[in-house]
């Protein structure tokens, strides 16, 4: 029923007509009859826009409203500020395309450019790409990039996220190359099996930080024994970490990447967010992806161009980093916006906020008899428990007051609580598995 | 307009902020030494007022569809619709974690199923996978899915992968990552693929085929069916790469033309937005006998040999896509192909009617190539010059120098959201432009005149690369 095209019935007989033709069923003449479609696909008749909408809200309903969310496990729920979603709404911003044409499009290349600075002051790293589709494509990029002629096996901790150690796989199964998991023990990366690991077939490894569980891990002694086996050492984190904890700089990274999510990005059922890669100026010419540079135009005023395209498909076609095209550009640029909005004071306001009320409930839970802490160990915004019931009862008894709980993990229970949360609402969380604990 | 605009790291004031948070009510907690960072991060310190403005002047410096003409070939730059912006950003869909439990997110699943549903529909698939994150990351996962069905056949000889040399770059790429040795199929005279030249390079180490259709030179590939045939005998298997599925929405099905996977643009036929280079979504619909390769969640507790990316997909894309299924149904789909390739075919004949030369003089499907290598000789004048010139009249150029097959190459794909007086005022401005190529030639070698900014210096760009800001400069 709703329909974009403009030309009214007249004008589509007249642009016929200029062309010679007699029906718009004279345009398909290449299209061999044995393929030609007889009657349309079936779909649904098409509604009127209020319709589709009301269609589209109908369907959002049926999704259960939370009013506090206590699951995070690589998606976290932080306060988006309006600012954020006002410059991100902008239809420039919206609906263009690759800034392929330089002249027209140096508010999105500059805007690039300056998130490739964010990303690489947060992260201590010398060089940014301008994004890749997540996390966990950006780790498995990460692998690729450091395979030399004779090391081409990666190493990943147990602890790092299922989805990121999956995805890893898999790129590694296109290209033919082993993955190795690295085991945990108490929650943390196994530091005495990553050192009988690190033979001479080993390109890289990668810590996840803070570790699927949580934990913090001690990159810097795991990165010295990977360094001193001669393989390069990736670092997963979420940056929204690197407001407290060290940079990947301070832990001997070769290469940082992680997800940008937690930027003003909502959840959205897990996307899209955007994958971010930083590296060393050494290895900047194996980075995927676009990445954006500052030149002059011809009368020297500061312009910004998609550069070092030697590395990529267009140009490189089989012999390309990496087959990326179309990245998560706008999801880059509400990182960014929420970064320059925030500033490093807003930034760690909320890292201290997140860590704050995760340690609050941690011992608002751990006072309540069964429950403890699985896995020694520091954390950020995210902890594992025991449970003396089954964590369905836990996660139902939280529902009925409309808070999402942990996530169900071996019989405990993954949290995470963010700068969201606020005191009475964590001392109600705590009473209400105190009594689900107590039957 | 011309004047560049300070980086927001320039315009920073020291001490400058908006308390966005306060400190939270909860005993304040600090980490031990050993993981605190010591050199603080350097981000801007702006007032909110700063930020939205300097944003403000950004936006103003960029071009999207829906401020004017973008008829960027095979980019599918058609309107986005204002009701799909909206049903993407209801807080019932943006407010969902990918792992709360299967009853707190079945209308999550439901916008996933009826969409998987109607792109069945369209493209005669049986499954589709809504993972993957854009087109290219469709290729590949359709690739993975091909190697794994040969592989669970034993069929581990298969290692070529038949690529035209028409193809988007992407496509030779996304073969290479999934393993297989790329071999080029040429093009006939007639720019579609050369069926002798296949022949002979079909063989039982044909893993498959991978083909645009119409293809990129706006061509319809009339012998698709036996093209088909011949890999199926040889064992292969056929990809479509559905970046021009536009042109036949409604007409024809990928299904029906004997492919056995294909990859979709959600952010090119189903008008969801570029967003300035994404997010897309690259859904991968494929025949039964590949549907148990189908890519899984980890974190479900799914078991798969492949993951494309974490959770499920680029749900924000998929929830627009199927606002807009919703909103034009099964009676308007074909009109957007008639619609598209009417447009095509209109500009495509204003252009020739005033000199302009087609590389192929047939009729196109939704875009066409021109190739300018006369102007180019006759003048000096090349299709990059002739590009940016279009800039200055406030047009975005089309894609340039692609397919590589065709010297000094622009191609053009209209779609069918624009208007006749559209096409009508663009066809102007390039009678504006061959005009001017005529007249006063040198003047183009530096346009545009009319932008922000002139030529970059690009080749500065990459040999001495300035890939972030640096405070201490």
């Amino acid at each position: 029923m709703s329909h974009y095209q403009p030309h009214t019935e007249t004008e589509t007989r007249a642009m016929l007509d200029q062309l010679g033709l007699s029906s718009v069923d004279a345009l398909f003449m290449d299209v061999p009859e044995a393929v030609r479609l007889t009657n349309p696909p079936l779909l649904a008749k098409g509604l009127s826009q209020m319709d589709t909408l009301r269609a589209m809200e109908k369907l959002a309903a049926q999704n259960t409203a939370y009013r506090l969310t206590l699951r995070g496990a690589g998606c976290y729920d932080h306060f988006i500020p309006p600012l954020v979603s006002q410059i991100t709404g902008k239809e420039e911003f919206v609906t263009a395309y690759t800034p392929y044409q330089s002249e027209m499009s140096q508010g999105i290349l500059q805007s690039i450019f300056e998130y490739q600075t964010l990303i690489c002051e947060l992260t201590g790293m010398e060089v940014s790409n301008a994004g890749v589709y997540d996390g966990a494509t950006a780790a498995a990029e990460s692998a690729t990039m450091c395979r030399e002629r004779n090391r081409t096996v990666t190493l990943v901790s147990a602890c790092a996220h299922p989805d990121t150690i999956a995805v890893m796989r898999t790129y590694c199964y296109g290209t033919g190359h082993e993955l190795r998991v690295i085991p945990a023990v108490d929650g943390h990366t196994d530091l005495n099996a990553l050192q009988t690991m690190l033979t001479a077939d080993v390109a890289g490894v990668y810590i996840q930080q803070p570790n699927f569980y949580g934990i913090l891990e001690d990159v810097p002694t795991l990165f010295a024994a990977a360094k001193a086996a001669g393989v390069k050492c990736i670092l997963g984190q979420n940056p929204m970490t690197f407001a407290l904890l060290p940079s990947g700089k301070e832990v001997g990274a070769d290469i940082v990447c992680g997800d940008v999510q937690p930027f003003g990005i909502p959840m959205a059922f897990g996307g899209p967010s955007a994958g971010y890669m930083t590296t060393s100026t050494a290895l900047q010419r194996r980075l995927p992806g676009r990445i954006v540079g500052q030149t002059i135009d011809a009368e020297g005023r500061r312009a910004f161009v998609l550069t070092l395209q030697a590395r990529e498909q267009h140009i490189r076609r089989e012999k390309a980093s990496s087959n990326i095209c179309s990245n998560e550009a706008h999801c880059t640029l509400t990182a960014s916006v929420y970064l320059t909005y925030l500033g490093a004071r807003g930034l760690t306001t909320v890292a201290d906020n997140c860590l704050a009320n995760a340690h609050a409930l941690a011992k608002a839970l751990c006072a309540i008899p069964g429950i403890a802490l699985r896995y020694p160990g520091e954390f950020f915004h995210e902890f594992v428990t025991d449970l003396p019931v089954a964590p369905q009862k836990v996660e139902a008894a939280l529902e009925a007051e409309g808070i999402l709980s942990g996530l169900p993990v071996e019989g405990g229970m993954l949290w995470c609580v963010t700068e969201k949360a606020d005191a009475s609402q964590l001392a109600r969380v705590a009473e209400l598995v105190k009594g689900v604990c107590a039957k | 307009m011309s004047e560049t605009v300070s980086l927001s790291f320039e315009k920073s004031v020291k001490g400058r902020y908006t308390d966005v948070v306060s400190p939270s009510d909860a005993p304040a907690c600090t980490l031990p030494q050993a993981f605190r960072r010591k050199i603080a991060p350097v981000l801007p310190e702006l007032s909110e007022v700063n930020v939205d403005r300097h944003y403000t002047q950004l936006a103003h410096r960029a071009y999207g569809v829906n401020c004017g003409f973008y008829p960027l070939g095979s980019c599918t730059m058609k309107y986005n619709p204002a009701v799909n912006q909206a049903a993407g950003s209801l807080p019932g869909f943006t407010h969902v974690h990918p792992l709360a439990p299967a009853h707190a997110v079945t209308g999550c699943r439901a916008v996933m199923d009826e969409l998987a549903a109607d792109l069945c529909q369209i493209t005669g698939m049986d499954a589709f996978t809504l993972q993957p994150a854009a087109g290219a990351h469709g290729e590949l996962t359709g690739m993975l899915l091909v190697k794994a069905y040969h592989e669970a056949r034993g069929d581990s000889k298969r290692i070529k992968m038949l690529v035209p040399d028409s193809a988007h770059g992407t496509n030779p790429a996304s073969a290479a990552m999934a393993g297989f040795t790329v071999v080029n199929v040429p093009s006939r005279e007639d720019g579609c693929v050369d069926l002798d030249a296949l022949s002979g390079l079909l063989g039982d180490d044909t893993a498959g085929m991978m083909m645009t259709n119409p293809n990129t030179l706006g061509l319809f590939e009339k012998d698709i069916c036996k093209i088909s045939r011949m890999v199926h005998e040889a064992g292969g298997l056929m990809y479509y790469d559905g970046a021009n599925l536009n042109a036949i929405l409604g007409v024809a099905r990928p299904g029906d033309m004997g492919f056995d996977v294909t990859h979709l643009n959600l952010h090119k036929t189903f008008s969801t937005p570029h967003g300035g280079g994404g997010p897309g979504s690259g859904p991968v619909g494929m025949k039964a006998p590949l549907a148990p390769y189908m890519p899984a969640v980890a974190s479900l507790g799914q078991q798969s040999k492949l993951q494309m990316k974490a959770f499920h997909g680029n749900f924000g894309v998929m929830v627009k896509a199927l606002a807009y299924l919703k909103s034009l149904g099964a009676e308007n789909l074909r009109a957007v192909a008639e619609h598209a390739v009417l447009n095509a075919n209109y500009l495509m004949k204003r252009l020739k009617d005033m000199g302009y030369t087609p590389a192929h003089d047939v009729p196109c499907m939704h875009e066409f190539v021109l190739t300018l290598t006369d102007v180019k000789d006759t003048y000096g004048v090349s299709a990059l010059d002739v590009a940016k010139a279009m800039i200055d009249h406030g047009i975005h150029p089309p894609t340039m120098y692609f397919p590589m097959i065709v010297h000094e190459a622009l191609m053009f794909e209209p779609t069918e959201t624009e208007s006749r007086e559209t096409l009508d005022k663009a066809a102007d401005v390039m009678a504006d432009i061959l005009a001017q190529v005529k007249r006063e030639p040198e003047a183009l070698h530096t346009a545009p005149h009319c932008a922000v900014i002139g030529r970059p210096d690009e080749v500065k760009a990459a040999r001495t690369p300035v890939l972030r800001w640096n405070h201490e400069a």
